[in-house]
């Protein structure tokens, strides 16, 4: 077995080292290493986006980051979401407005559409159709979490004024 | 006793849209799903599979993979039990060998399709059993691929199994050739209504083999223990199913047996039948460790049941005045590598909507050398339904009608007797099209070059099905329900919605579970649009009881007959004395003990339901390519128990549909090799491919439930492809014969018309 | 996945030094978008994989008089959100936005597109087109060769064990010039090129002749192709659906597509003409200043 890399990185805020295999992608990492298992493996190439997680800020999907690249970067995953056991208004959206059904890809999607709303808090239909070609949802069809980001960019919006 | 059945204006928990149980969890990312689950001293197993369509299995050497270090535990087919032929149901897909699914979970001596299971290696970790699993060597010796029904059928074709088994689903079937067998079904007399025909239209069609594209993988985690006792830790849609299929594969006792189900992270029927967890099982077993297996996506596609592909011919007649007067549909479908595909249900949904005097279908279920198919929402209907619902449109145009009332004029009606020889249960069908006929969108002008509007119409019957619920009152007032059915999309809440109509309390008094199978009734699996519709008629028959028991504690209290105790809106009474459901509940201890009810059930099947979908496409008329513009989907679900789910399963079936329609498809090289089992190649609808849906909900009761549902998620998924295809018609003029209607085949039909 | 060892490499003369010792078996990552996904499916092998993200040169993006000079480890995401770029640079802006998904331009890099050497890369026409540059450093320095020269085959490129891309320079565009990418796929996102072409168009000062068309094209032979013919025809011709539609004609001949799971021989040919004739239209308006 390869030598493991001993990487130090911010996890969701907090300071946080693991070991791993340079082979280990930052998904495997998370779920397999550190037991943080929001993020989803659905395709481990790149093209469905249930992995979806925030390096230093920039949505990528972690099964094509590998762990060792962590060290010193700021990792965002769905378990950092909520603050205190408060729900983030897309969270809250995506229930009210049933923004899901089976729920493998709800943690991406939310990762995702959480990145949307800091870079465009407004977006039109269109806008966030296209930020979110990158996670595939099977069972909704969409319609409804297109809606559930639409209501939470509103709600933020309400929020702020 | 009050009776159950309640008017839809006195309905107080169903039609409403509470916030779903399992939600907060799913949207924090501590849902528990197959992969998921941890265990200490915990493997991973990994496959081998084969790189041929089809090949004799000369030799298989495992020992570099043993030697690897980190590696526990090695097996291949010589390690399964050799297993009678044993003729099992599979719920709505029919009836299987039992060894053709041991066969299936691993080859033993001949590999049958791209993707077949050959030998598993358990390791430390997932990387070195991968890499053991390369490390095993097998001899092949080739035998030539049958990669479509027309090679499987043809004079020809060599034989696939030494031993085929007609019959392989509901209906009275006979072995035909070699590789298929066949359903015949007729009424009137075919000949006879074609030459009363005015105008005849014959069409071919073929449709391409295309998979439910669920996201989460195939995963289950087994503990073989040192008693012999198996658990299992697994994403699926009938924890029952895996439990017997497990014992029958493996020859031991069902009672050494617990499956636990997780949170099902998609399956649209692809989740009901064991691939992995035998597999699993041997390597743990052998190992002494608990073993987690995890399908990559490629392996999901390569290797789990698709949908089947098809040969379609159609030959329909139809009288000056609109009636259609005969149809000969000729049906031939995959069913993969072994008998029993949905050969049946595509007999059924095509020949049920409309009253045709002579009619004549000839159904048959073929192998070839790919992977045995397994059920997809509504299985067996959209590949009929793509041909028929497109020769409708042209027979309409034909006699000069509007496609709607060509539809009208021709439907089954409550009470028709449907080709099997069953009555059509008590449904609207008028209703349904008359509505479309009244939308916004039927009327509303189409302007621009190349664009076009498509409908379709489709039926389709729910299943009632074995199964079971527990309802347990708690001391707070507070009620545990248990149903045997594993939640793929809200059922826990629909379910906990008609117990609390059921029982006059609140919904949110509710915690919703689906237990391990030692905790629960049995139950088929969660299939055929039926939980909501199935699950819900026992879990109302439990509520019953459950206030029965609690009348008489009432009864106790007050020291009257309990006869005289009635029950409404949670609040118990006779003459002057009330009590309340939560005050009763306090006292449930000292009045005789727990109140927990049991109940199983097998609620009626086919259970029909309707759809019509409306849509509007421009067609690029120099790529191919097409855009949906506005979509309408309308269905008859009965009743609606919580509306936005009903609306999430049409939008997301239509979305699927759309996906079969316009992309999604295998495609495999001449050898019979997938050239692409990723989702980068199969291209399932992204959110930039669609439009928002539009959902219309009618209701016209269920009499066989007390609520009037009817279940509502398979149907939609059923007419997207002809009505795209009618619409592309409509839009650029010609008729697709093939599915999917990928860019290239629209561009060459626009070639080829000019 | 099989083992490997992983490295950051600091500086270029680290990273030509371990290429070079480890002849062959030493891969470099960036975005790792194609990499990783090519290492876990077995298609590559690699003993040591040196990250290349934190090399100074490799990830300046920077804009000036002279042109543009793309590190090879910057992000899609970054070319994209760089609007200072889009004005000069629009058809970069095209293929940069268009390569997988959010999640996908967060990591890919146009360089690795290009090391990357896919037939159906979305980058390469527009770097082909607008006559990007490819700096390569190797232990002895750096040489510089045109973009076109790159590709060898499905994914090998000209560059030699112990080279690394450092960065894509592309000049500053003339007066009246245009440049537009575009794909044909079967989906609206996350696909991968049927067909794809950049066309780049230099008009005379009243928008009416051309003065210079580049036009490549991927997806339609074993490596992205420079169409310089289909270009050539348009020098001194007026714009005008004629000329542009002589010049889709030259691309259509030149392409010798395959038929695969993305598509036909008919079709793929069809599409480079459709493109072709759709890209310098938009070129065309570019360069008036008429589309963004």
């Amino acid at each position: 077995m390869s030598k493991r890399h001993h990487v130090t990185t911010t996890i969701n805020g907090e300071e946080s080292d693991f070991l791993c295999e340079p082979r280990q992608s930052l998904l495997e990492v998370l779920r397999d290493v550190l037991k943080l298992t929001g993020a989803k493996e659905g395709c481990n190439d790149g093209n469905c986006g249930a992995c979806s997680v925030l390096v230093d800020g920039v949505l990528v999907d972690s099964c094509c980051v590998l762990g060792v690249e962590a060290e010193g970067k700021q990792i965002d995953t769905i378990e950092g979401m909520a603050v205190n056991g408060e729900l983030h208004p897309l969270q809250k959206a995506f229930l009210e407005e049933t923004g899901m059904q089976c729920g493998i890809c709800t943690p991406g999607f939310l990762m995702s559409s959480k990145a949307l709303l800091e870079k465009n808090p407004q977006p039109d239909e269109a806008e966030i159709r296209h930020w979110l070609a990158g996670n595939l949802c099977r069972c909704t069809g969409y319609d409804k979490i297109i809606r559930a980001v639409q209501r939470a960019a509103n709600e933020m919006a309400g929020e702020k004024v | 006793m009050t009776t159950m059945d309640k008017k839809a204006e006195d309905l107080r928990v169903v039609g409403t849209r509470p916030v779903r149980p399992d939600g907060a969890d799913k949207v924090t990312g501590r849902a528990r799903f197959g992969d998921d689950i941890h265990l200490n001293n915990m493997l991973h197993g990994k496959m081998l599979r084969s790189p041929h369509a089809h090949a004799v299995i000369k030799s298989i050497d495992t020992s570099k993979a043993e030697a690897m270090p980190g590696v526990r535990a090695v097996i291949c087919g010589k390690d399964f039990p050799v297993i009678e032929h044993k003729m099992v149901a599979q719920g709505e897909a029919g009836l299987a060998d039992m060894r053709d699914i041991s066969d299936n979970c691993m080859a033993k001596d001949k590999v049958l399709y791209d993707g077949h299971a050959v030998a598993a290696v358990a390791a430390d970790n997932p990387h070195v059993a991968e890499e053991a699993v390369k490390l095993i060597e097998v001899e092949y010796e080739l035998l030539p691929p049958l990669m479509n029904v027309r090679a499987s059928m043809a004079d020809d074709a060599p034989q696939v199994h030494e031993h085929s088994f007609p019959g392989a689903f509901i209906a009275p079937t006979e072995a035909h050739i070699a590789n298929a067998s066949r359903i015949h079904m007729a009424n009137g007399d075919i000949e006879k209504g074609f030459a009363e025909a005015d105008h005849i239209v014959e069409r071919e069609f073929n449709t391409e083999t295309y998979h439910q594209g669920y996201i989460e993988s195939h995963i289950t985690t087994v503990d073989w223990d040192s008693n012999d006792n198996l658990t299992l830790w697994t994403s699926t849609q009938g924890q029952f199913e895996i439990r017997d299929n497990l014992a029958d594969v493996l020859e031991i006792p069902i009672g050494n047996v617990k499956v636990i189900p997780m949170e099902v992270g998609g399956a649209f029927g692809g989740k009901d039948r064991i691939y992995l967890d035998p597999v699993a099982a041997l390597l743990s077993k052998k190992a002494a460790q608990p073993v987690k297996m995890a399908m990559r996506r490629d392996e999901v596609i390569r290797a789990t049941g698709p949908s089947p592909g098809a040969h379609i011919k159609v030959k329909m007649g139809v009288k000056a005045d609109g009636t259609i007067i005969a149809a000969d549909y000729h049906l031939a479908y995959e069913a993969g590598a072994y008998a029993g595909g949905p050969i049946f249900l595509g007999v059924v949904s095509s020949t049920s909507r409309y009253n045709i005097p002579n009619l004549q279908v000839n159904g048959f279920d073929v192998i070839v050398n790919k992977p045995k198919t397994r059920p997809y929402r509504a299985p067996g209907a959209p590949q009929a339904l793509f041909a028929v619902e497109q020769v409708i449109d042209e027979l309409a145009s034909l006699i000069d009608m509007d496609p709607v009332d060509f539809r009208i004029k021709n439907l089954t009606r409550s009470g028709d007797i449907l080709l099997p020889g069953f009555p059509l249960a008590p449904l609207d069908t008028e209703a349904l099209l008359q509505s479309v006929k009244a939308h916004p969108h039927y009327t509303a002008p189409l302007e621009g070059e190349n664009r076009g509007r498509g409908v379709s119409y489709t039926m389709w019957f729910n299943l009632g099905a074995i199964t079971s619920a527990r309802l347990s009152v708690n001391p707070d007032g507070t009620v545990h329900m248990s149903s045997s059915n594993p939640d793929m999309s809200g059922t826990r809440m629909t379910l906990a919605m008609q117990a609390a109509e059921a029982l006059g309390i609140d919904v949110a008094e509710f915690s919703a579970n689906v237990p391990d199978s030692d905790s629960i009734g049995f139950a088929m699996p969660t299939v055929g649009s039926r939980t909501t519709y199935s699950t819900g008629i026992v879990v109302i028959e439990a509520a019953a009881e459950v206030l029965a028991e609690m009348s008489k504690r009432a009864a106790m209290i007050w020291e009257v007959e309990p006869d005289s105790v009635s029950v409404a809106d949670g609040v118990f009474s006779s003459g002057d004395k009330s009590i309340t459901f939560k005050e009763l509940a306090h006292r449930m201890l000292d009045t005789g003990g727990p109140i927990t009810v049991h109940k199983t059930g097998s609620p009626q099947s086919f259970i029909p339901a309707v759809a019509a979908h409306i849509v509007d496409v421009e067609v690029d008329v120099e790529t191919g390519k097409v855009e949906i513009l506005r979509y309408t989907a309308f269905q008859d679900v009965g009743k609606a128990v919580h509306p936005d789910y009903v609306e999430g399963q049409i939008q997301g079936s239509v979305v699927q549909g759309i996906g079969m329609a316009l992309n999604e498809e295998y495609f495999y090289d001449d050898e019979g090799r997938l050239k692409n089992a990723s989702l980068l190649d199969y291209r399932m609808p992204t959110s930039l491919d669609v439009p928002m849906i539009e959902a219309v909900i009618l209701e016209s009761p269920n009499p066989a439930h007390p609520y009037g549902v009817r279940g509502c998620g398979e149907i939609s998924i059923i007419p997207p492809a002809s009505a795209l295809a009618n619409a592309i018609h409509d839009a650029v003029g010609v008729r697709m014969d093939s599915m999917p209607m990928s860019p290239h085949k629209v561009c060459a039909a626009i070639n080829n018309k000019s | 996945m099989h083992e490997f060892d992983y490295v950051v490499a600091e500086n270029l003369t680290e990273a030509t030094k371990l290429l070079s010792d480890h002849k062959g078996s030493a891969r470099i990552l960036a975005g790792g978008t194609d990499l990783l996904v090519i290492m876990r499916n077995g298609r590559r092998q690699a003993k040591l994989v040196i990250d290349a993200k934190k090399i100074p040169e490799l990830t300046d993006l920077s804009l000036n008089d002279e042109g543009l000079s793309i590190g090879a480890a910057v992000t899609c995401r970054q070319i994209w959100e760089n609007t200072e770029l889009a004005g000069d640079y629009p058809a970069i802006i095209d293929s940069a936005s268009l390569i997988g998904g959010i999640q996908v331009q967060g990591r890919a890099t146009i360089g690795g597109n290009l090391c990357n050497a896919a037939p159906s890369a979305d980058a390469i026409p527009t770097l082909i087109a607008y006559g990007a540059i490819a700096h390569i450093q190797n232990s002895d320095g750096q040489r510089q060769v045109p973009v076109e020269e790159i590709c060898q085959a499905p994914g090998q490129t000209s560059l030699s064990e112990d080279e690394i891309l450092v960065k894509l320079t592309i000049a500053k565009p003339v007066a009246h010039s245009g440049a537009k990418f575009l794909r044909f796929i079967p989906r609206n996102e996350m696909d991968i090129a049927v067909v794809n072409v950049a066309s780049m168009v230099e008009l005379d000062s009243e928008g009416k002749s051309f003065l210079k068309a580049r036009i490549a094209m991927g997806s339609v032979a074993p490596t992205p192709l420079f169409v310089k013919a289909a270009g050539d025809s348009l020098a001194g011709k007026e714009v005008n659906d004629e000329s542009i539609k002589a010049a889709a004609l030259i691309a259509r001949e030149a392409a010798t597509p395959i038929t695969d799971m993305r598509g036909t021989i008919e079709h793929r040919k069809q599409l480079v003409e459709v493109l072709t004739v759709r890209t310098l239209n938009a070129a065309v308006a570019r360069a008036k200043g008429e589309q963004s």
